[in-house]
């Protein structure tokens, strides 16, 4: 999610003067965002010693946790939003994290590589795996461990009984309605607890 | 980066007792402490280094004459260095009980002409805090920018943040801990034991009798070194080698057992008592004392029920919280207790938990990472002063 114009959709998504937590924040740079532009507070979640500096030298609150191990450091519906970025389809504990999404925050708002973006279909169809700019690794090397569709995480989301509020693709810096899961390379939704 | 280059120690005298947490009073006491960097007009670039155990107010630089008398947090502080005195005025101070200069043990007690040993008051990680808080007033410094300590050091950084919430910007604490758990009381009492069991020690008197309790303060320092040093650390820095004897001719000894029960067979064991031995010419055992339990009594969710987040509810400043992930002294768990009661608080807290292979140790080393995270730390510090 380095994507300028990805950052800025996104921050759309968090209402001004929110408390948010970012759950892989990276180097804190939509957090910075959120502060300067809509006047949020909050906290990063890193794991990487890079990110979790860079995030200190912005003078962004980052806190260093495997979010494998959970988010037991955190109280239910502590945080009005609760990011979790581009981090979704590293993580092992998949659906237990969307659950702890949910719990912690009022609202939650992921993004992810979306596997049924077109280019990724053909390539499928060709016989091989697809390497893209959202999905940037050949399959030997990818840290992606969960890759799904936009349709798929709309089948989870109704397991989970999560109400989706918004939902919406992202393709070279624009929002996609129409079709997302057929013309988007990226998946957002925004979700409360239902 | 540089050193701040020769320092002198100086002394400040009190003479309104101070209020102890056990409801006794210590009067007419003096703290020693050391000073780096130079305070700014706005007096608000004032950084205070919090010392741990074994340590002092010689935080940074050298003695005249003393080329190998370096400070025991030189490679953080100085020139250009992550908490740097071109910009911050860095203040190290001597903890009252300490056996370096503040009054301790080992001072007069003007009531009997006589040392105070074992009747010194108890002190408490509070009582610190405040003697300190005391000394900032006699310096002109209202607000620290800075509060920075690791270990037993960490703690009074926390205390510091709950005392005096309006006192500092920046709280650090290093490889530190809310309390003490059951095992590290448990540790502290064996060296207690160590020390009290010495029958040089002639209950905490034995100045009167010419003599020091060394033997239990070998012991309790072996015991210590142990719990500060991972077993991976240990293991690389020893194993099972067999120390070499230098009585003998190179070659005869050396990877030989000697089956003897009693002399060092293995490096690990020459380099405990080394440090025992060292331990015991410097360190005064009341002090040694006093500082275990002030260790056990910190406690600062006790008056809240046992609840660290009631407890944080008074602090005010931004915290940096760093532990170490070999460190099983003061493990990342509790450091992540301390992150959990500031979160339940909603302050502005970050925290770092440091690959480093060392144990609690790593807080005195020169990690690139640690020092990364403290440097970006104080920089944002220092744009927020007139540093």
């Amino acid at each position: 999610m380095s994507d300028r114009k990805d950052i800025e959709l996104i921050a759309e998504l968090v209402p001004p003067g929110s408390r948010v937590l970012d759950l892989g924040c990276g180097d804190g740079e939509l957090l910075a965002h959120l502060a300067a532009t809509r006047g949020c507070s909050g906290y990063g979640v890193e794991i990487a010693d890079a990110n979790v500096l860079a995030c200190t030298q912005r003078g962004v609150n980052v806190i260093q946790l495997n979010l494998e191990d959970g988010l037991a450091m955190f109280e239910d519906k502590s945080f009005d939003v609760v990011l979790q970025l581009d981090t979704m389809q590293h993580l092992r504990n998949t659906e237990r994290m969307l659950r702890e999404t949910a719990r912690v925050g009022r609202i939650g708002i992921v993004s992810f590589p979306n596997f049924a973006h077109w280019p990724n279909r053909l390539r499928v169809a060709t016989g091989r795996m697809p390497v893209t700019k959202a999905l940037p690794y050949e399959w030997y090397d990818t840290p992606n461990i969960r890759v799904g569709t936009y349709a798929d995480f709309e089948v989870l989301a109704r397991k989970d009984g999560l109400r989706i509020l918004d939902a919406f693709g992202l393709q070279d810096g624009a929002v996609v309605r129409r079709w997302p899961n057929l013309m988007a390379s990226v998946a957002v939704f925004k979700f409360e607890r239902g | 980066m540089g050193s701040v280059g020769q320092v002198t120690p100086q002394a400040m005298s009190f003479a309104a007792p101070l209020e102890l947490q056990s409801g006794a009073s210590l009067r007419d006491y003096t703290l020693v402490y050391e000073t780096y960097g130079t305070l700014n007009a706005a007096k608000d670039n004032a950084v205070l280094v919090c010392h741990a155990l074994n340590a002092s107010h010689h935080v940074a630089g050298t003695y005249a004459n003393e080329p190998r008398s370096e400070g025991w947090w030189d490679n953080l502080v100085g020139p250009g260095k992550p908490l740097d005195t071109d910009r911050f005025f860095v203040i190290g101070v001597n903890n009252p009980g300490s056996c370096f200069g503040s009054t301790g043990p080992m001072s007069v007690d003007p009531a009997t002409g006589r040392a105070w040993g074992a009747d010194f008051p108890v002190v408490t990680v509070e009582d610190w805090v405040d003697a300190q808080a005391r000394l900032m007033d006699r310096l002109g410094i209202g607000r620290l920018a800075a509060v920075i300590g690791g270990s037993l050091g960490g703690m009074q950084a926390l205390s510091w943040s709950l005392r005096h919430p309006e006192r500092l910007r920046l709280c650090v604490a290093v490889a530190s801990a809310p309390n003490l758990s059951a095992q590290n009381i448990a540790f502290n009492e064996v060296a207690r034991r160590a020390i009290v069991t010495d029958p040089d020690f002639h209950g905490g008197h034995f100045y009167a009798h010419g003599t020091l309790p060394r033997r239990g303060l070998r012991v309790a320092r072996m015991i210590g070194h142990i719990t500060y040093l991972s077993d991976d650390a240990m293991e690389t820095k020893f194993g099972r080698r067999i120390q070499a004897d230098g009585s003998l001719p190179v070659g005869v000894r050396n990877g030989e057992l000697g089956y003897s029960t009693q002399e060092v067979e293995f490096e690990i064991e020459s380099y405990l008592r080394h440090q025992g031995d060292k331990f015991s010419e410097y360190f005064d055992a009341n002090t040694y004392l006093l500082i275990t339990r002030a260790l056990d009594y910190f406690d600062p969710a006790r008056e809240h029920g046992g609840d660290l987040t009631r407890a944080f509810a008074a602090a005010r400043c931004r915290f940096q919280v760093v532990s170490f992930t070999t460190d099983w002294r003061f493990s990342p768990a509790r450091s992540r207790e301390i992150v959990k009661a500031l979160l339940d608080n909603r302050r502005d807290v970050s925290y770092a938990e440091i690959d480093a292979p060392h144990g609690h140790d790593a807080f005195l080393l020169d990690d690139a990472r640690y020092h990364g995270v403290l440097r970006a730390c104080f920089d944002r510090l220092a744009a927020e002063v007139s540093a």
